[in-house]
């Protein structure tokens, strides 16, 4: 009698209670690529929910992906607070112009409503399409913006750092309020059918701010967070360093951290081990250009550091893999999975 | 103390520490003490300059924070314009110089490259946001030697190819300098799109156009 195929949430599930699955699992963190599998430009793929399904469906086939990647660009939040989308034909919807222009604007924002953002909407019927093709084989990430990193978009970077430094009346206020936006978006994404919330808190990095600003300003919002968004939490820095605050994760309460390629993988997983598990940490910039031998080199790399003992989720290190990386690539590195990511990783101990 | 004797490595570490901790009174009084004995650009030279140039490459390495590298420029930036205003015969005698955002209105980079010259005694040209045919048009109007473009996403950064052969085509080589995340992803991605250089943070920026001004003048 043959064993029945794992499916990708059981392969999932395995390797975040740090035990090993049949193979390390694969998420492929496309968003613009289904536009051109649709032979769509990005606006309108992103434009429309059918669109973002189908092209979610096809990816997920054609790379063996172990995930649905609910997201479309980051932007889309600023949208929520009136603010502007450029769209461009080659790469992601970038914000506009902050929308907030001088600090005291802050104290007479609110929270949009989840349900009267046409964008946020579109995003809810998207996963909710994904979650009845899907029959619980895959997961299905969804993505929210944390409130210490909104404020980039909200506000532009320089005047946030002016008021992290010089008005803490106002940024207190600004995360409150945030913080109340981002538990409603994750909760409603959550209740439309998402498995999981993937929250980009590249501002909490140390490549961005220092460890003790982290602790004093981010790490209780966060560990709110993780408590009031009903489901898993990965917690994930887009490129961002986090070496120095594994410690400081382990207490907030996700269950996978994304990690960037800017820091040695083995070591984060020797701290990550039995704590939490990782998601990392391929370089989708330089991606662009590797060749198939360079997509399997950079995989069993990754592989042979993180992947033993289970606890590991290959993807990109940034969260988006660029529009230019090319489909040769993508299933050369999907190939490079399934022959290099079977479980016992015997190769890489040889290896080692 | 004269103008030729070199501030004491304590002296030096004291500053950068004040800048570290964003901490403007004792920044101010360092700058003040020195700047009275030795005049400005003994400052710019011993102490701000050496310092950012070390904030940077820490940034790099991962050491520090770019809120600190932020905050450190921008407070350098404040004093210099203090004792050195825009207007001084004492600021630098260069060719134009220039820094741009391409396509984006994450302007944190540019803000940083800017503070870091200006501290560092240089004229520049900012031209914030910007898409290729304005910054074409900029630098031909200008008649801009060097050119900073900053960038924050992959296809911002590819375009700068665009401008290399604008300018090209007009018989125009500004030194093209570009810095941004993308680059810092991929180490060779500034000669695809023929840039003269690629810094990685804001010291590699003050190293690179002194260096670029030593071989034009």
């Amino acid at each position: 009698m043959s064993t029945p195929a794992t499916s990708s949430l059981q392969r999932v599930l395995t390797t975040l209670s740090h035990q090993e699955p049949d193979r390390v699992p694969l998420f492929l963190l496309l968003t613009m690529h289904g536009a051109k599998e649709l032979d769509r430009s990005i606006k309108d793929y992103f434009l429309h929910a059918e669109y973002m399904v189908a092209g979610q469906l096809r990816m997920a086939e054609k790379y063996q992906n172990d995930c649905f990647y609910a997201f479309s660009y980051a932007a889309l939040e600023v949208e929520a607070w009136g603010g502007e989308v450029i769209f461009r034909d080659d790469g992601p919807p970038n914000a506009g112009e902050p929308f907030i222009r001088k600090a005291e604007q802050i104290l007479s924002l609110e929270v949009p409503n989840i349900q009267d953002i046409p964008g946020l909407r579109r995003m809810l019927e998207t996963i909710s399409q994904l979650h009845a093709h899907n029959q619980g084989q895959r997961p299905i990430i969804a993505v929210a913006i944390a409130p210490f990193s909104l404020p980039v978009m909200q506000m532009g970077f320089e005047a946030y750092l002016d008021l992290i430094h010089e008005r803490p009346d106002l940024l207190e206020r600004l995360l409150q309020i945030n913080e109340e936006f981002c538990v409603a978006w994750a909760n409603a994404q959550l209740a439309a059918g998402a498995t999981a919330i993937c929250y980009f808190n590249p501002l909490a990095s140390t490549t961005m701010v220092t460890p003790e600003m982290f602790r004093q300003l981010d790490a209780p919002l966060s560990r709110r967070m993780c408590r009031r968004i009903n489901g898993p939490v990965a917690l994930h820095f887009a490129s961002g360093r986090c070496l120095p605050l594994m410690d400081d994760l382990a207490d907030l309460g996700a269950a996978v951290v994304g990690v960037s390629m800017q820091e040695d993988l083995h070591q984060l997983k020797q701290k990550a081990k039995g704590k939490f598990s990782l998601l990392g940490n391929l370089n989708g910039i330089a991606m662009r250009h590797w060749n198939p031998n360079q997509a399997e080199a950079e995989v069993k790399a990754a592989i042979a550091a993180a992947g033993p003992g289970g606890g590991f989720i290959l993807s990109d290190n940034h969260g988006e893999i660029p529009f230019q990386v090319s489909d040769e690539t993508l299933l050369a590195i999907s190939a490079s999975v399934r022959e290099w990511g079977v479980y016992p990783l015997q190769w890489a101990a040889q290896e080692s | 103390m004269s103008s030729d004797e070199s501030l004491s490595p304590q002296a030096t570490d004291e500053f950068l520490q004040a800048l570290l901790a964003s901490d403007r009174f004792a920044v101010r009084r360092i700058i003040t003490n020195y700047a009275d004995l030795t005049g400005p650009f003994s400052v710019i030279e011993q102490l701000i300059v050496p310092s950012l140039e070390q904030i940077g490459h820490a940034w790099d390495k991962g050491e520090i924070s770019l809120a600190q590298v932020y905050m450190s420029g921008r407070i350098c930036e404040e004093m210099i314009e203090t004792i050195l205003p825009p207007a001084s015969s004492q600021r630098i005698n260069q060719p134009p110089i220039a820094v741009a955002v391409l396509d984006d209105y994450h302007m944190l980079g540019k803000r940083m490259i800017t503070s870091a010259l200006r501290a560092s005694g240089y004229e520049i040209h900012d031209y914030g946001r910007v898409d290729v045919d304005r910054l074409v048009k900029y630098v031909i109007t200008d008649k801009i030697a060097i050119v900073l473009i900053s960038v924050l996403m992959l296809p911002s950064a590819l375009e700068v190819l665009q401008i290399r052969q604008r300018l090209d085509r007009v018989g125009l080589h500004p030194f093209i300098v570009v810095g941004g995340a993308p680059f810092r992803f991929d180490a060779q991605l500034w000669q695809e799109i023929g840039a003269d250089a690629m810094g990685r943070s804001t010291s590699d920026a003050v190293t690179i156009v002194s260096k670029l001004l030593k071989d034009l003048l």
